[in-house]
């Protein structure tokens, strides 16, 4: 299979505003994809573009080599792909481990009918979900607030609270959209060592501005600058490229 | 003595019913936002099916399930057919529609069913028990009430708090959008949601019901009480609808007693008046806002 996640000449306009101009990028299977630029140069709009929140004018997008032509949000977790959003979104009034084993429900096989009378079955998949659940807090070392509700915890800890939640449903693309941001140094080391475990695992499609995370982290790196992708490939090539340097890298490369 | 007996009797035994209706409205309007006013004529149709199978010969328990399946049917036809199309929509479209729908239901119940009183049978002695020489205010089928609220309360309790389903139906309430990432079909939710309230309502329906006369307008009143209660506990908690509920069924069962059975109507207003000016929020609102 080429390519997990396909984009190929993705052009959004918004008006005359040109947002993304033909950029094309692949995730490979277990890879981590980072997709760096200065604000404002559509990061946010690729990342909507791959998600189904934005249609592209023109440009394709194909995933596990199928094209999506319509992808819409409420396709998503159905074609193996979870994404967390920056304003984390859980749900303030269920306890952590029920966020997270709503995440893990849409794998969940047996029928409405059964869940709905409490059939056995049905009962031993709910515990194993909840166990399931619980090995992914474990995991991310917040499994000690399960009985919690996200709005009691600080925003660190419920950022990972979203992100159990997201990787519970064991996608097979994560779409993570600016997950350092609001983040201390020593927690994003943690979050980077994270994603760094996640390669094999699934792809990762990684839209950040902090630079060394990202360097840290990717495999493959998109370089964006107004709308345009600048520069393309590993960290150590994109790193060195004049073009990036001259757009962006400039200052902040001196503390990588 | 006995008469503060019997009234705090019959009040808390109105009381659930009201607590049932509450929380009908509760369940709607925490997943849709909608107050749904056709609640009444939903739960009205049901005792018309109810009594049109009992008259056919069956048992009242056959009619009683039967009723209670028809509201599960018909809220979620009407969730999936009618209101679907308003949701998300602007506020007041809902209201109207509900408005309508009541209308129609009613027009349809008088058409179908006929608009004249039946009675309607009760499965449990309506006469009060007798303890040692004295009759007290409450009836064999005051605590098949009771029971059968507390019953359904606890299964719905455990539905949300306990299974898959009821998770699910709680995100889809709570964030639609993100459970729809998520992978939630919010919209079944949604239909299941109106189901189970149609069916509470159909409860409470057939409870006030058995042992007295029924016609298409006899539930009119009790969406009001319903209502009351519902905003008393603060809408969008179902504990606070059941508390909402057995706090008016004692106020007005108190009203009606000391002060006269004509006031009632009154004095549920004045309550209604009296929470949104002191508490808009209800007894049991949360500190927080819910984002919308």
């Amino acid at each position: 299979m080429d390519g997990a996640l396909e984009l190929r000449g993705i052009t959004v306009t918004y008006g005359g505003l040109t947002a993304l101009s033909e950029v094309s990028l692949d995730v490979e299977p277990g890879t981590v994809h980072g997709v760096i630029g200065p604000n404002g140069a559509g990061k946010t709009t690729l990342f909507n573009v791959a998600c189904g929140f934005t249609a592209p004018d023109s440009g394709t997008l194909t995933w596990e080599g199928a094209r999506l032509t319509r992808l819409r949000p409420h396709d998503l977790a159905g074609l193996g792909i979870a994404r967390t959003l920056q304003g984390v979104g859980l749900f303030d009034r269920m306890s952590v481990l029920e966020n997270v084993v709503v995440g893990a429900d849409t794998r969940a096989r047996s029928g409405f009918w059964s869940s709905l009378l409490g059939l056995p079955r049905s009962s031993h998949e709910e515990r194993q979900l909840r166990e399931e659940a619980m090995t992914v807090l474990e995991r991310l070392g917040v499994a000690s607030y399960a009985a919690r509700t996200p709005t009691s915890l600080p925003y660190p800890v419920r950022k990972k609270v979203a992100l159990a939640r997201a990787l519970a449903a064991r996608p097979r693309l994560l779409l993570l959209d600016e997950p350092a941001s609001g983040l201390a140094a020593d927690e994003m080391d943690e979050l980077g060592e994270l994603v760094r475990e996640l390669t094999g695992e699934m792809a990762v499609l990684l839209v950040e501005h902090h630079m060394d995370l990202v360097m840290r982290v990717c495999d493959q790196i998109t370089v964006l600058d107004f709308g345009r992708r600048i520069a393309q490939g590993p960290p150590a090539v994109v790193r060195d490229d004049p073009a990036v340097l001259a757009a962006y890298l400039g200052d902040a490369v001196e503390g990588v | 003595m006995q008469q503060l007996l019997n009234t705090a009797l019959g009040g808390l035994t109105l009381g659930m019913v009201y607590a049932a209706f509450a929380l009908a409205l509760v369940l709607i309007w925490r997943s849709t936002r909608i107050v749904n006013f056709a609640q009444a004529p939903m739960a009205m149709l049901t005792t018309f099916v109810a009594l049109t199978v009992i008259d056919a010969g069956y048992s009242y328990w056959i009619g009683f399930v039967v009723a209670l399946l028809a509201g599960l049917a018909l809220g979620a036809v009407i969730e999936r057919f009618v209101v679907r199309h308003v949701e998300g929509g602007p506020e007041i479209n809902a209201v109207i529609l509900t408005l309508g729908l009541f209308i129609v239901l009613h027009a349809l119940a008088s058409v179908v069913f006929g608009n004249r009183y039946r009675s309607f049978p009760a499965p449990f002695g309506i006469r009060g028990i007798e303890v040692g020489e004295t009759t007290i205010g409450l009836t064999g089928f005051g605590i098949f009430t009771v029971v059968a609220v507390l019953v359904v309360m606890g299964l719905l309790v455990a539905l949300f708090r306990f299974t898959d389903v009821g998770l699910r139906m709680r995100a889809s309430a709570f964030n639609p959008e993100v459970a729809r990432l998520l992978g939630v079909k919010v919209g079944r939710m949604l239909t299941l949601g109106w189901a189970l309230a149609a069916l509470v309502g159909s409860l409470a329906a057939l409870l006030i019901a058995g042992g007295s006369l029924v016609h298409p307008g006899y539930m009119d009143s009790i969406v009001v009480y319903g209502f009351v209660a519902a905003v008393l506990g603060g809408l969008d908690s179902p504990l606070g609808a059941v508390v909402g509920g057995l706090l008016l069924g004692l106020s007005l069962s108190f009203v009606s007693g000391y002060l006269g059975s004509e006031l009632v109507a009154l004095a549920a207003l004045g309550i209604l008046m009296a929470v949104l000016l002191l508490r808009p929020g209800g007894l049991f609102a949360q500190a927080q806002e819910r984002r919308v």
